[in-house]
Order: structure tokens, then C-alpha cells, then sequence
């Protein structure tokens, strides 16, 4: 499937949205073979654990590594790519945080193995001291501890098709994305250890995959709020997400924010990279392309009710899901449901963070009557999330990546959902 | 606040950094779109030696200037093992060459089953044909296929990306020579080069790709317009 969601046997872009994303893929595919291994596995744990009346029984013992609930068992969805892509279950997850194995991942050649013990940071060009660190000693410098959101540029591109698939999940339509706190060094520290020219103006950031993955960034973001993440809620940095330390580019599309970081190179101008020349530019309907389009616009989609969920009855529904943008923080999130007809004001829940998503709840009585959902996303620059129609008038329907427009839920008098572009 | 200024400052004692003066650094993210954190914290330089209680380094620990002291000097071959990047100058580009017919017969034994017959057969990314310069539909035709010759701005892209990444299963395995040659025959199977064309250093360096000067400045800056 090409960058437009169209299905194109030889195409290799999977970012956008693949074949495996409708409801064939999803339910002949990993969901039934996964859900066959999940009740197994289920059946088997809680067999072996259930009582009829936990109170009457000594309860299990504690473990050095907690699990979930046999119960529970959320997966990410992955797509055939060579390089990698899987995608967040949104709706089974509560609040703002990814769990981190849960966490969204595309890859370019696959997930490196790399010793702590023998990995190093160079950071040289235009530095008046060269340096090399251990990862032992990124982490004496002062740490810095944040939350944000992670978004890949390619995330949503079925949305934006003319005629988008209606029987898609938010985790299959948007789920290249998901948040963390993030722990590491700021970049800016680092960038004044080596003494930094003042002329420099763009750094190389490459990681050490098999893709030698390497993007040029401007050296204001790294003033301003970049850093060399080694921490993931808590923990260490997953392998799937750049152990033992990625770079993090907050607000700015995935692909920028460089994993399993070794060399920064700062420069008096960009390099102009493969990805970011042939890949994460947007073409314009003038013939022209946009490159180094680093900021994630603001979005929000609802992750409840959505496909493939059902409503049982008419009754109260919270209407539910993220807003997130790559300027600021969410100023308000709007929710229809009539189809964009009139707009009432969702709740926002604290924490509102910058360059992180927000989630938002909307109280909702269903009257068993069709209904069309959608939510709308205004950041605080007054940006307002545009419609599908609004971004092809500027972008044409052929461009690629940041597809934030809109996204809508038809709701049925049977109760069944299907999405509903813009 | 310019950047680098504050190293100066910092590096000679000359006061600390705090939210307001890093908020002077908005009017440079303006041109690139990027706002600058919204809280002072956040968007500060590294809280300084002061904050960080026993981590704070010495004068001995640091004599040339460093805040902290960790961390050690990269030697000029340290620097070398990982320097691959080729630049749009040609910065970077090794000795070596190689011709199209060396590259079209390392492309039919390296390439061809990923790529196909004439680069646009797949599985895998479309390397050519490439469509007349003068067109670029990529933003109003969701068919149409971008390739290297079609979209491509600079050559020694070709270079730096072949070099560091293919053949996919063998990434890094090639010498500069082989490089150098599937360089001249991708360009050829996008007719961007003759078939006794030979490429070196020079060669792919003044080569002008059809959709050099395609590329502009994003121009989103947040607000009430879409772009
Ligand atoms: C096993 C399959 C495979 C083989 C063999 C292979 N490639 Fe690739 N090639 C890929 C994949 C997959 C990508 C896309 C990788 C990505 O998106 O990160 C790619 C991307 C490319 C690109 C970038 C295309 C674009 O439009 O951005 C070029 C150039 C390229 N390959 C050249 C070569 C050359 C030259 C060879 C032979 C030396 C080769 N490839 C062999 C799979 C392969």
C-alpha cells in the first residue's frame, strides 16, 4: 500500500497504512491467530489460578517482575514490513501514558543489539573539543525527566484517502503513536561540554541500526529543548526504542528524534540525507516539496467508541481519546456528534503538558439514533485541526505524511461504528 | 541570546541562565517554525554546577573550559571510523570510481531481486524511471511513483545512502568503487547519464539532479492558517 493508503503490490512504505490495516487483515490475520494464542495462554493461567472464592485461599507470591493480568492482553499491531512497523492499541489503553512495550515502532532495518558496555557517543565537526561518552557517563551529567508524545509523519495516511476504509481500528488508523516520559541529558548540556561553534547551525544525528539511520537537525532545537533519552517511563530505554540512548526531538515527526543515537556531527549546513530528501518531505501541489517539515500540526482522534467496538444500548457513552500538537500545549478540544454540524467543548484532563497528548472525555447520551463523531483539536497558537477536504485544497491528495485532519465515527441505530473521514 | 553565548557566559562565571533568558531564543525558532518550550524550565540549558551538588567538577576536573569534565577526547581515527556522511558539496566523497556497466552488472547480482529489472519493478523502492523534468505531481496524482531521478535533489545522496544502508541484507558491504559504479547506474537507468558515463568524486558531485531546487522551506508556523 502506497503512502495514500492505495494498494500497490510493489511498494514498500509501510508507515501510511497497510493492507494488514482492514478488517480481513485485522481479524483472519494476527487478531484471530493472536486471539486462539490468547485464550490459550488465558485459559491456562487462570485455570491454573482462579478460585471460586479468592478470599478463602492463600493469594500467589510476589515476583522480582510483575505481569499482567492473564486477563489482559493488549498487543501492538504489526505490519509485514522488512524494516518494522507496529502500531499502539489505543483503545485499551487508559490516560496519556504507552506502556513502553506497548510503545509504537518503525523501524528502517530492523531493532540493533547493542552492548552498554561498549557503546559510545561522538559528538564532532564544528566543536572545539571532540568527545567521546560511555553511557555511564551521559548519565552523571543533570538529568532531565519529560512527557511527550511521539509521532511517526507517515501515522494516519488511511484517513486521508478520498475513500478511506470504514472498518478500521484507531489502533490500525492512527496507532504510530504513543507517549512517554522521557529521562536522558539535555542535548544542550552536551552541545557546551564540547564547546559548540556559534556558527554551527545544523547537527547530524545518526543511530547505529543497520540502516545507519541519519537526519540533519537545526541546532536551535537542540537550544531549546532536545536531549539523549536513556530513560523510557522509568526504566531503561526499550531495545525497540533506541537502547541504550535515542536522541528526542519533542513536537517533531518520529523519524527525526534518531535511535540507538552514536555520532552527532554539527555542520554550517544540512546534509540533506535520504530521509530526508527522498523520504519525510511533502510534496505541494505547486511542484514544489516541503523538506525538514519537522512539526507534528495538532491532531486528536477518539480511541472510545470506535470500531470495532459496538454500543449495546442507548445510555451514557464517554466519549474519550488524545489531542496533541508539536507547538504548545492543546488549548481545547472540540466533539461533534452530528458530523461537524455544531461542536460542544470536551474536558480536558490534567496534566495538559506541552509536546504531549492530552486526553479528553466528553459525557455523551446515546439515543440509539445514527450519530457521526468527530473531535477537533486547537492548539495554543489558535491552530485549528482542519478537515481532510481543508488539507487537500493546500496539499493536494497525493502528498505525503503529517495527516492530522480530522477523523470521524459513524455510529448506527444497530450500535456499530465505522470510520468516517472529514 | 546566540547560541554558543551562553558557554562563553557560562565558562566565565558571568551569571546564570534562567526561564526569561531562555525565552530570547524564540526569535530564532521562529523561522523554523519550532516553538520554543512553554515552560522556562524546560526550555533552560542544564542546570549549572551549583544545582548539582557534588557532581559539580573541580577547576583540575575541567581546565579547558568543560563544565563537567566527563567524557573523553575522539581521536582523529575515532572520528574516521564513524565519518561516512557525504555531503551535498561533495564533503566526504572517497577516491574511487566506477562505470555504468560495472554498476548495471553489481546491480543485476546485488539489487535486481529487490528492486528489478529496471529499477521500478519492486518488491522494494522504486529507484526509476524517472518522468520529464518538467514534472513533479506528486502532491495532485496519488499514483504517480517517485524515483530517484524524478525526485532525488542531490546525487551524492545516492552515494551516502547506498553506501551506508544496501544491499539490504548486507548493509556496508560495499567498497567505494562498487559505490561509486551502482551510482552511474542508477543515474543511467534514469537517463540522467550516458551509458559509457564514469562516476567519481567530481562526477557525482556536479551532477544536477532534475528536482534540485523542488525543495523549499516549510512554511507551517502554527496559527489559524492551514498550509
Ligand atoms: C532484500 C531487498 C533489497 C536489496 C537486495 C536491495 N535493496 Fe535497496 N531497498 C530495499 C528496501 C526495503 C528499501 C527501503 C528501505 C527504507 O525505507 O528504509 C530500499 C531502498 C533503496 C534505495 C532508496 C530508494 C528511495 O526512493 O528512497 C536505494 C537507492 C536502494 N535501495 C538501492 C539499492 C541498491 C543499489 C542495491 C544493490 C546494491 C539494493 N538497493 C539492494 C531493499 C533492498
Amino acid at each position: 500500500m502506497d503512502e495514500n493508503g492505495r494498494s500497490i503490490p510493489a511498494e514498500s512504505d509501510e508507515e501510511h497504512g497497510a493492507t494488514t490495516l482492514t478488517r480481513r487483515g485485522l481479524l483472519t490475520g494476527a487478531a484471530l491467530a493472536a486471539g486462539a494464542a490468547i485464550s490459550a495462554r488465558a485459559a491456562k493461567a487462570v485455570g491454573a489460578q482462579a478460585a471460586p472464592d479468592p478470599t478463602k485461599v492463600p493469594g500467589a507470591r510476589p515476583q522480582v517482575v510483575g505481569s499482567r493480568s492473564p486477563h489482559e492482553t493488549p498487543e501492538k499491531l504489526i505490519s509485514g514490513s522488512i524494516g518494522g512497523v507496529t502500531r499502539t492499541p489505543h483503545h485499551e489503553l487508559h490516560g496519556i501514558l504507552t506502556p513502553a512495550d506497548l510503545h509504537f515502532e518503525r523501524h528502517h532495518h530492523g531493532i540493533p543489539q547493542i552492548d552498554p558496555a561498549s557503546y559510545r557517543l561522538l559528538i564532532h565537526g564544528m566543536v572545539d573539543r571532540p568527545m567521546l561518552f560511555t553511557l555511564d557517563e551521559l548519565k552523571r551529567f543533570p538529568q532531565v525527566s519529560r512527557l511527550h508524545f511521539l509521532e511517526c509523519s507517515g501515522n494516519g495516511g488511511a484517513a486521508y484517502r478520498v475513500d478511506p476504509p470504514t472498518d478500521i481500528s484507531p489502533q490500525a488508523m492512527d496507532g504510530l503513536l504513543s507517549t512517554s516520559e522521557w529521562s536522558g541529558v539535555s542535548l544542550a548540556t552536551l552541545f557546551e561540554e564540547v564547546g559548540a561553534h556559534p556558527d554551527a547551525t545544523w547537527f547530524l544525528a545518526e543511530g547505529s541500526d543497520a540502516a545507519v539511520m541519519s537526519r540533519s537537525i537545526p541546532m536551535e532545537k537542540a537550544w531549546d529543548d532536545a536531549m539523549i533519552a536513556y530513560g523510557q517511563n522509568g526504566e531503561a530505554i526499550r531495545p525497540e526504542q533506541g537502547y541504550p540512548a535515542r536522541l528526542l526531538l519533542p513536537g517533531w515527526e518520529g523519524n527525526a528524534s534518531v535511535k540507538w543515537v552514536r555520532r552527532l556531527e554539527l555542520s554550517d549546513r544540512p546534509f540533506m540525507f535520504r530521509d530526508e530528501t527522498s523520504r519525510y518531505t511533502d510534496p505541494l501541489p505547486d511542484g514544489r516539496a516541503r523538506i525538514f517539515s519537522f512539526v507534528m500540526d495538532a491532531k486528536s482522534i477518539i480511541t472510545h467508541p470506535t470500531y470495532p467496538t459496538r454500543l449495546e444500548d442507548p445510555g451514557f457513552v464517554e466519549i474519550s481519546g488524545y489531542a496533541w500538537t508539536g507547538r504548545g500545549v492543546i488549548e481545547r478540544v472540540d466533539v461533534s456528534i452530528d458530523g461537524g454540524a455544531t461542536w460542544e467543548a470536551a474536558e480536558l484532563q490534567e496534566p495538559v503538558l506541552p509536546k504531549c497528548t492530552t486526553r479528553f472525555r466528553h459525557a455523551w447520551e446515546w439515543d440509539g439514533e445514527p450519530a457521526h463523531l468527530m473531535s477537533r483539536a486547537v492548539d495554543e497558537t489558535g491552530y485549528v485541526q482542519p478537515t481532510a477536504a481543508q488539507v487537500r485544497d493546500v496539499r493536494g491528495p497525493g502528498t505525503r505524511y503529517h495527516y492530522n485532519s480530522i477523523r470521524g465515527w459513524r455510529i448506527a441505530a444497530d450500535g456499530t461504528i465505522g470510520f468516517a473521514a472529514s | 541570546m546566540k547560541p554558543g553565548e551562553e558557554s562563553r557566559r557560562r565558562r566565565t562565571g558571568a551569571g546564570l541562565i534562567d526561564g526569561l533568558a531562555a525565552l530570547a531564543i524564540a526569535p530564532i525558532l521562529g523561522g523554523l517554525g519550532c516553538a520554543p518550550a512553554t515552560d522556562g524550565a524546560a526550555a533552560a540549558p542544564p542546570s549549572p554546577p551549583t544545582q548539582a551538588g557534588e557532581r559539580a567538577p573541580s577547576a583540575e576536573s575541567a581546565p579547558d573550559g568543560r563544565m563537567y569534565g566527563f567524557g573523553t577526547a575522539a581521536t582523529a581515527a575515532d572520528i574516521a571510523a564513524f565519518d561516512i556522511d557525504i555531503g551535498p558539496d561533495g564533503a566526504g566523497l572517497p577516491p574511487g570510481q566506477g562505470s555504468v556497466e560495472e554498476g548495471l552488472a553489481i546491480y543485476e547480482a546485488k539489487c535486481i531481486a529487490c528492486h528489478g529489472a529496471t529499477g521500478s519493478e519492486g518488491p522494494w523502492d522504486r529507484l526509476a524511471p524517472r518522468l520529464p523534468a518538467d514534472e513533479f505531481p506528486f502532491a495532485e496524482d496519488p499514483s504517480a511513483r517517485s524515483t530517484v531521478g524524478n525526485y532525488w535533489p542531490y546525487a551524492t545522496t545516492l552515494f551516502d545512502y547506498t553506501r551506508r544502508a544496501m544491499p539490504f541484507e548486507f548493509p556496508g558491504s560495499l567498497t567505494d568503487d562498487e559505490v561509486y559504479a551502482l551510482v552511474a547506474a542508477m543515474l543511467y537507468m534514469n537517463d540522467l547519464v550516458p551509458a559509457d558515463a564514469i562516476m567519481d568524486s567530481a562526477a557525482v558531485t556536479n551532477i544536477v539532479m532534475p528536482a534540485r531546487d523542488r525543495f523549499v522551506e516549510d512554511d507551517r508556523a502554527g496559527g489559524p492558517e492551514v498550509r
